[in-house]
């Protein structure tokens, strides 16, 4: 048992001690913070925006008057179904790589097309996750907001988007969870994320255990940490209702 | 309509089942000896895919030994730096790919005697400032590499984390450089030269970062195949086999 742990001792020391090789581990572990976070601000905002523009072209298409608003929205709506269909129907290190090669060419700065990339990419996720939690708020809360005298934003802004967040709460945790473990794919374009980070360890140590169960310890850690924040947030959500 | 139709999958997906189970090998007592070998093959002219078949230096060698010994090649294509890990965790009997003998790896894998030489390059843009080794020291300066590499490690030593970019294939560094996102590849020579002479615009500078020279490596657990093999190996270096294999894909001018 002792010799295990002393065996144990020495791998560990040699795989994040010699060499400060933790900090690979710890830099990693910034970045990918990093474009998860700002990925997530991205993906909210075109989340939000888009199934705005798909739900409300969805439930009043066929009472619009013709016109130029009904072309304008038709349109809007069009661009955003070719958007969904082309994010959603790629992977997202091909998605990574066209970013990074052919769309985001003359960018130097790495993180910064990761952050572009991933934020588009779960914008298309968001999108559905929100819309669903717009069409499952009752119509008569929208006509009653316009028959109170709020204009179509002021509807959204205060009746029918707090309502639906609170119901997607959990898809978007989910959401949020699964962009964090994807972003592992940034090795692809030279970032050096968490993953990365584990893997140019093992590329110089020539262990596979340490740098990839302390890769993995560490999302997992993280993925916990943020659902019990969720979790948190979703019952302070809940307390009205009471 | 729908029910014929989850039918007819339903019937597919048991007929794949079953065709699976089928073929499944038979070990009988002509099964030939398999030697499992590790690669990555995007380092031309060492290992390269052609027609969908990987070919190259390093292949042929290897491939060489096999026919010598009379053993089956099986190759998988991994990444560079899971080569040396696979074959010290004994997951495949051969690695290879260019791969420099250092003394840390040596540590960890049993390098066959060198069949090859090598030397770092430093490619860089044609109309580029940089003109020698002591200019990647500046600021700013981003150095591509390919991860794990000799290239990846010297460089990580001599300018320091901040100078780095990472790829997981030369390639991958070479197009970044030709799109201008940084501002130098290191790399083995004979890849420097054939993606310099894809790329347009780009030049290999005169003075080379580092010399080195290439082994295939093995485990320390099976000294039998490693003596069989690198015995093989000799000779196939004694006779002029190696020779005439890299001749035939590096110029010897």
């Amino acid at each position: 048992m002792a010799e295990a742990f002393a065996k144990f001792k020495e791998s560990f020391v040699f795989n994040f001690i010699e060499g400060a090789r933790w900090k690979y581990i710890t830099n990693g572990l910034l970045v990918t913070l990093k474009v998860t976070f700002f990925a997530v601000l991205i993906g909210l905002v075109i989340g939000v925006v888009v199934a705005m523009i798909r739900s409300s072209f969805d439930q009043t298409k066929d009472e619009m008057q013709p016109g130029l608003g009904k072309t304008f929205m038709t349109e809007l709506n069009a661009i955003a179904q070719v958007y969904l269909t082309v994010i959603r129907g790629t992977p997202v290190v091909v998605q990574l790589l066209i970013g990074y090669f052919v769309i985001f060419v003359s960018s130097t700065n790495t993180v910064l097309v990761a952050i572009m990339v991933f934020g588009i990419n779960s914008g298309a996720y968001i999108t559905e996750i929100i819309r669903g939690g717009i069409m499952s708020i009752d119509r008569g809360q929208f006509e009653a907001g316009r028959s109170i005298g709020f204009n179509y934003v002021q509807t959204m802004r205060y009746i029918i988007i707090p309502q639906a967040i609170k119901n997607v709460l959990p898809s978007l945790a989910n959401e949020f969870i699964a962009l964090m473990k994807e972003t592992a794919v940034c090795g692809y374009i030279g970032l050096m994320d968490l993953t990365k980070g584990g893997d140019v360890i093992r590329g110089r140590t020539f262990s596979a255990f340490m740098p990839l169960i302390a890769v993995a310890l560490i999302y997992l850690i993280l993925v916990i940490f943020f659902s019990w924040l969720i979790s948190k947030l979703e019952r302070r959500l809940r307390s009205n209702e009471r | 309509m729908k029910k014929i139709i989850a039918l007819i999958l339903c019937l597919t997906v048991c007929a794949v089942c079953f065709a699976g189970c089928g073929n499944s090998p038979d070990p009988g007592e002509n099964t030939p000896k398999v030697l499992k070998v590790a690669t990555n093959v995007a380092f031309p002219p060492y290992e390269y895919y052609e027609n969908e078949k990987a070919v190259g230096i390093d292949i042929e060698i290897v491939q060489a030994i096999c026919d010598k010994l009379g053993y089956t090649m099986e190759l998988s294509d991994m990444e560079f730096g899971s080569i040396i890990t696979a074959v010290a965790t004994g997951k495949v009997d051969l690695g290879f790919g260019a791969i420099t003998i250092t003394e840390e790896r040596a540590k960890s894998v049993h390098f066959t005697t060198s069949y090859s030489t090598g030397i770092q390059s430093i490619i860089v843009k044609e109309d580029s400032p940089i003109t020698g080794v002591d200019d990647l020291a500046a600021e700013g300066i981003k150095i591509g590499v390919q991860q794990d590499t000799t290239g990846d490690i010297y460089a990580t030593d001599q300018f320091g984390e901040d100078h780095m970019a990472r790829f997981n294939k030369g390639a991958d560094a070479v197009q970044a450089l030709v799109t201008g996102k940084i501002d130098c590849v290191i790399i083995d020579n004979s890849p420097a030269e054939t993606f310099v002479a894809q790329n347009q615009g780009l030049k290999i500078l005169p003075t080379a970062y580092a010399e080195e020279a290439y082994g295939f490596e093995m485990s320390y657990d099976n000294e039998a195949l490693y003596n069989e093999v690198n015995g093989a190996l000799e000779a196939l270096i004694a006779d002029g086999t190696v020779q005439s294999i890299i001749d035939k894909y590096i110029n010897a001018n």
